[in-house]
């Protein structure tokens, strides 16, 4: 949707000269030459194309944003505008020193990117490599890798429930912990639940990077890897000095999605304790306080405020440093 | 994508096609939810031989039973009910706006304060004239809980169930248990049922409310009806030493309650007490719905929570009650009140208790002759107390139980020491909480 009309303006206003094809046709149907190249219609045609996304996307983005920001400084249970309170910073100072929540969410959210980062990235890489070596069976396996992603994270969420649950889940009874006097609460514990939703998350992350690699490591060209070869390199020496350089697009690629991933980490959760204590995201957070019918909808936005000042700090370097590259190209 | 000069003509879909599909496709995306708006009584506006209702019964049991209310009542009265039916988690969620858009003549809610959050904001219609007809069928204690702050009622009550401690007839029959009726009864019991290799009291707490459950109990047994009633309406302070006693007691009983109670949910909770493995479990009447075998289900049984201080001995039940509200501006408001009047009745009652068995009647002159035993006793129960409470997320704010307390409770199931700190993290939250 959002290409079409970004790119039909081009197409409609060919340069003078853009192919012969394209000058008979345009002298067949436009006899009037290049005087005008765009009708009445095409101009209508063009402002509906470039006017409705516009105002799709400043309603849907950017009204919405400010409209957040602004709430984040007001107290609103969402019955009626009139019942919206001004109160300045309240909302912030209330988030950062009274509740419980918020600090163990925001480490919460870091932990959940480095060990994306840490664990399922190199998995992913590694298991990319290994089928881009044209082994037998490799679609089978990539697409028994890339199963998960496709999955919904509610799906997800819930098959990882059955391996976790204290009393009937998978692990617990192999290991005969679903005893009393022996109990290990993979969902409640906040020393482990963590980690047990990481191992779900990392599961279907490994997948996913594994693709982007994959994607990347068949974009290498083969005479560099035979120049290497030549060169006498082993394999470990060829994939560190030869072909993980020329992976750097992918691995920008993989981190903006490793960080987006990490900030929006939500479902997976949600379905697995609800964001109880040990597990509490600041997605989460902000859904308790404004979905629902707890309807703290200031207090659920400052928080929302947060997680995007969060994702513009990651974000905004990284835009800088593309931007400057691009105009050095 | 077709990339061609302007005003060549090519096969397929072309850039006007495409942009009335674009078109067309905005068009549809503005018009979903004006759609959804309108959903249910758009069709029906000012017609006088129709009352629209939003319903939050999805599931197929209470589903059917109120469908066959609404059969009952047009063959009465000849005016059509038009059910909305929403997701019942999705219809709590989305209250809030779907009160202050355009709701059904009619809707689903809950006694207590949660009815009196809507009549205080002025989405709800006064029923007063509704009362004067169905008051007579209803205790006092159902009066109180449909009546708003300002003393009019806005709620017609339809069925309830208390909240006690079950138990399996069977086993407390094999090991000789007595019913305790005291606090030390009950800590005895525990003990002993420990030695037995019984997990004493089944608990979990994944879904963050059962633990609001024990607390409630816990609290207007130490501590009596009316305290209660302050704290949850945010008025006794949550440092007060009478709330430090409570969890004083709770941590007292916690070592006897299912270990790795914050990762179960309260179904699975409920299958240990189905398979003989605890000895008790707090919870409402439908945890029969976990009973799917038909001896089991009779072999359970029930029990007030014991006395724990004489002055209020077991006098407080906790008996959520579901019934109905009728919105601000209802289309068609005599045939709403019709509709309201006839759900006051005990036949309404009694068509609906047919299909669910977990639950009793809200009217005192319904029927019970065909109640099954446990029916009896929660009737028996709820008509013989002095005051009756909801749950705390519904004769509390909403916002504050389900972001502060919820959390709360977790953690000191979990942590049963940190009690201090915890309750004055509660008191300042809902300080915030309650000045807004």
């Amino acid at each position: 949707m959002t290409t079409t009309p970004t790119e039909s303006p081009e197409a409609a206003t060919p340069p003078p000269g853009s192919g012969p094809a394209a000058k008979t046709a345009k002298a067949a149907k436009v006899p009037r030459g290049h005087r005008r190249l765009l009708t009445r219609r095409d101009r209508l045609t063009l402002g509906l194309m470039a006017g409705l996304p516009t105002i799709l996307h400043v309603a849907l983005v950017w009204v919405t944003a400010f409209a957040s920001i602004a709430l984040a400084f007001t107290t609103w249970d969402g019955i009626g505008f009139d019942s919206i309170k001004w109160v300045g910073f309240d909302n912030f100072k209330e988030l950062f020193t009274n509740n419980p929540q918020f600090w163990p969410a925001v480490e919460h959210n870091i932990i959940w990117f480095v060990a994306l980062i840490l664990i399922p990235t190199p998995l992913g890489l590694f298991l990319a490599v290994q089928l881009d070596k044209q082994i037998r069976f490799s679609r089978v396996y990539q697409t028994a890798f890339f199963l998960p992603v496709v999955m919904s994270l509610a799906v997800i969420g819930f098959v990882w429930q059955l391996i976790y649950n204290p009393d009937t889940g998978l692990i617990n009874s192999l290991i005969g912990a679903n005893e009393p006097g022996h109990y290990i609460d993979w969902i409640g514990d906040p020393d482990l639940n963590l980690w047990a939703i990481l191992i779900a998350a990392s599961w279907r992350h490994a997948g996913y990077m594994m693709i982007l690699y994959l994607a990347g490591l068949k974009g290498v060209d083969p005479s560099l890897r035979e120049a290497s070869a030549l060169d006498g390199a082993n394999e470990w020496q060829t994939f560190k000095n030869v072909i993980f350089p020329t992976l750097r697009p992918t691995n920008t690629v993989v981190l903006v999605v490793t960080i987006i991933e990490a900030l929006r980490a939500f479902d997976l959760v949600f379905v697995f304790n609800k964001g109880a204590e040990g597990t509490e995201l600041l997605s989460i957070l902000v859904t308790n306080n404004i979905i629902g019918e707890s309807s703290r909808i200031g207090y659920g936005s400052a928080i929302a405020v947060v997680l995007l000042v969060i994702s513009l700090v990651v974000i905004i370097p990284y835009l800088i440093a593309t931007f400057r590259k691009e105009r050095r190209a | 994508m077709h990339l061609t000069p302007s005003g060549l003509a090519v096969p397929g879909p072309s850039r006007r096609t495409l942009l009335r599909g674009v078109g067309g496709a905005a068009a549809l995306g503005a018009g979903v939810p004006l759609l959804s708006a309108c959903g249910g009584s758009g069709s029906s506006a000012g017609d006088s031989k129709t009352v629209t209702l939003g319903s939050n019964a999805s599931d197929a049991v209470p589903k059917k039973a109120f469908a066959e209310i609404y059969a009952a009542f047009k063959k009465q009265s000849g005016i059509t009910v038009d059910v909305n039916t929403k997701d019942h988690n999705t219809f709590q969620e989305q209250i809030n706006t779907y009160l202050q858009g355009t709701p059904d003549d009619v809707f689903h809610w809950f006694a207590g304060y949660r009815m009196q959050f809507f009549a205080e904001k002025g989405l709800a219609n006064p029923i007063d004239d509704v009362w004067d007809k169905i008051g007579g069928n209803f205790p006092e204690a159902m009066k109180k809980l449909s009546q708003g702050a300002d003393g009019k009622f806005y709620f017609v009550p339809l069925y309830t169930y208390p909240w006690a401690l079950f138990y399996r007839k069977s086993v407390f029959a094999e090991k000789g248990y007595e019913v305790p009726t005291t606090w030390d009864q009950l800590i005895a019991l525990c003990k002993q049922m420990e030695k037995d290799k019984l997990v004493p009291i089944a608990f979990g707490d994944k879904d963050a409310w059962p633990a609001m459950g024990t607390f409630d109990q816990l609290n207007f047994r130490t501590n009596g009806y009316d305290f209660h009633v302050e704290l949850m309406a945010g008025k006794a302070s949550w440092t007060d030493a009478k709330v430090r006693k409570v969890f004083d007691l709770w941590a007292e009983l916690l070592p006897y309650h299912q270990e790795g109670a914050v990762g179960r949910t309260w179904q699975d909770a409920a299958q240990t007490l189905a398979s003989k493995k605890a000895g008790m479990y707090l919870l409402g009447t439908f945890v029969g719905q976990q009973f799917t075998n038909k001896d089991d289900l009779d072999d359970l049984d029930f029990f007030a929570f014991p006395e724990i201080d004489p002055a209020y001995g077991q006098d407080t039940v906790e008996a959520p009650t579901d019934g109905f509200m009728m919105s601000k501006s209802p289309k068609n408001k005599a045939g709403a009140v019709k509709l309201m009047e006839f759900l006051g009745t005990p036949e309404a009652e009694q068509i609906y208790l047919k299909a669910d068995p977990n639950v009793v009647a809200a009217s005192t002159k319904a029927d019970i002759s065909s109640y099954t035993p446990m029916q009896k006793k929660a009737y028996e129960m709820i008509s013989g107390a002095k005051t009756l409470t909801q749950f705390m997320d519904r004769d509390s704010r909403p916002d504050f139980t389900s972001t502060v307390m919820q959390p709360a409770l977790q953690k000191f199931i979990r942590d049963p020491k940190g009690i201090d700190s915890l309750l004055s993290s509660i008191e300042r939250q809902k300080k915030t909480i309650f000045a807004s």
